[in-house]
């Protein structure tokens, strides 16, 4: 394995970056349907070709929740193959030159543009995905967060039983979300590469439930990865910065 | 009465190097015990259900209750594929078909090569979690893939495809992770090693009477 590209380096969420997005969205006149554009994810601004973004961590930093081993194919393989083909199916296309999130949002639904679809949205979710984790994660969500998690959900542990749930019970490859969805939280499931991004829906948190995510570490026990996750990994400060966007 | 797992029909690490026998053990013991355990759950106490085999199962989901329709279509899908994954691999296998199939193989699609090829490109092009299949419909071959546990015989409106399986291939990440990890086309090349094609002929002559 090849770790050259997954060494630790500082997390890019500035938010001039931020300013710069909605600078360009409201500049161009875009008008969109989707109240989650707005979100950043490193890189998620740039048009082919499309960088992976780096790690937020060390790539052991998860252990012994996910291992190094499966962050090195998770990111260096399969995260790297959604940028690979992405660029590869947008260059000399009309997608060329939008940013990624929309790309993710011209081409959802559309039949014949699937595989853009599939690699734009899986780049996305997996930078999301890194930054949803964090070593030392899990235990309490900051007192905001918490506030309107116990407003949605009644209780913290009923939010963090709602997203298991959806976690476990995602048939086949997908991902489970906390979203913001009008004034109140939500947890919602995807399959495959789909995404809360291209609905009115705004993604807060996700857990990455394709197999490759879990199974070097845990094989079939998706319920021990998701709990694991949610106990020790999750990253409820990155959730809040996205209640606060 | 409920369905069964039935014990892998070879060791499970017969079919080593090509599939491990960690790998044999977690998808039949694990994945597969869960489809059928799930299966059973769902249609208890569902009487018509729960005797009919589970081929006219699959292929009457329209008439199984909304309530646990998806479940029996994941989990009867599960169980009735992964029974049939197993039966048409075997240790010291592989190689090509020969007779009937095999005229029939080159006739469609031009060569048991080109065939090959448009069979691995069908599993590498199943975006997340599906099969690979080669099918009788109407008396003509066809390669096609399907999400998740659907099959043929599920038929269109459900499987976006219909007919007779006579080979598939599992391309699930749990089917090859833990030896090819992301390398799901090795795995399909590898795979060509354990079909049985003596069982894939069989099925084949079956399906055309």
């Amino acid at each position: 394995m090849n770790s050259s590209n997954m060494k630790p380096r500082k997390n890019k969420t500035g938010t001039t970056r931020k300013v710069n997005r909605r600078k360009f969205l409201a500049v161009s006149g875009v008008v969109c349907a989707s109240g989650a554009v707005g979100i950043l994810v490193p890189g998620a601004g740039a048009a082919v070709p499309h960088g992976l973004p780096p790690l937020p961590y060390p790539d052991n930093a998860l252990e012994p929740v996910i291992t190094a081993r499966t962050i090195s194919f998770h990111y260096g393989k399969h995260h790297k193959a959604y940028v690979d083909n992405l660029n590869k199916l947008a260059a000399g296309t009309e997608y060329a030159e939008l940013p990624l999130e929309r790309v993710i949002v011209a081409t959802a639904g559309k039949p014949d543009k699937t595989a853009i679809f599939n690699n734009a949205a899986q780049v996305w979710n997996h930078t999301f995905y890194w930054q949803s984790l964090r070593a030392n994660g899990g235990g309490e969500p900051p007192r905001a967060l918490r506030d309107r998690i116990e407003a949605s959900f009644g209780s913290f542990e009923e939010c963090k039983k709602k997203l298991a749930e959806a976690a476990v019970s995602q048939f086949g490859s997908g991902w489970a979300w906390l979203v913001l969805d009008g004034e109140k939280l939500g947890v919602v499931k995807t399959a495959n590469a789909e995404t809360p991004l291209t609905t009115r829906q705004t993604p807060l948190l996700t857990i990455d439930v394709w197999e490759h995510a879990y199974y070097l570490d845990y094989q079939n026990r998706r319920a021990d990865y998701v709990n694991a996750v949610l106990d020790k990994l999750v990253n409820w400060e990155f959730a809040l910065q996205n209640l606060s966007r | 009465m409920p369905h069964e797992l039935a014990p892998l029909p070879y060791a499970k690490d017969a079919l080593e190097p090509y599939i491990d026998a960690v790998t044999m053990e977690i998808h039949h013991g694990k994945h597969h015990g869960a489809y059928v355990a799930n299966l059973n759950k769902a249609i208890t106490g569902h009487s018509a259900l729960e005797s009919m085999p589970i081929e006219r199962l699959l292929a009457n989901l329209g008439s199984v209750p909304d309530s646990i329709r998806t479940t029996v279509r994941n989990n009867g899908g599960g169980h009735w594929n992964h029974t049939f994954f197993w039966r048409i691999m075997g240790p010291g296998c592989g190689g090509a078909p020969t007779g009937q199939l095999a005229d029939a193989i080159a006739s469609t699609f031009g060569s048991f090569d080109a065939f090959k090829e448009k069979f691995e490109a069908a599993g590498l092009g199943r975006f997340g979690s599906g099969w690979a299949w080669l099918l009788l419909n109407r008396g003509k071959l066809e390669i096609t893939s399907t999400p998740n546990q659907d099959n043929p015989l599920m038929g269109k409106d459900i499987a976006g495809c219909e007919g007779i399986p006579i080979l598939g291939v599992d391309v699930w990440e749990h089917a090859y992770y833990l030896k090819y990890q992301n390398r799901r086309g090795d795995y399909l090349k590898a795979w060509w090693n354990v079909v049985n094609w003596s069982e894939v002929a069989k099925r084949y002559a079956e399906s055309l009477r």
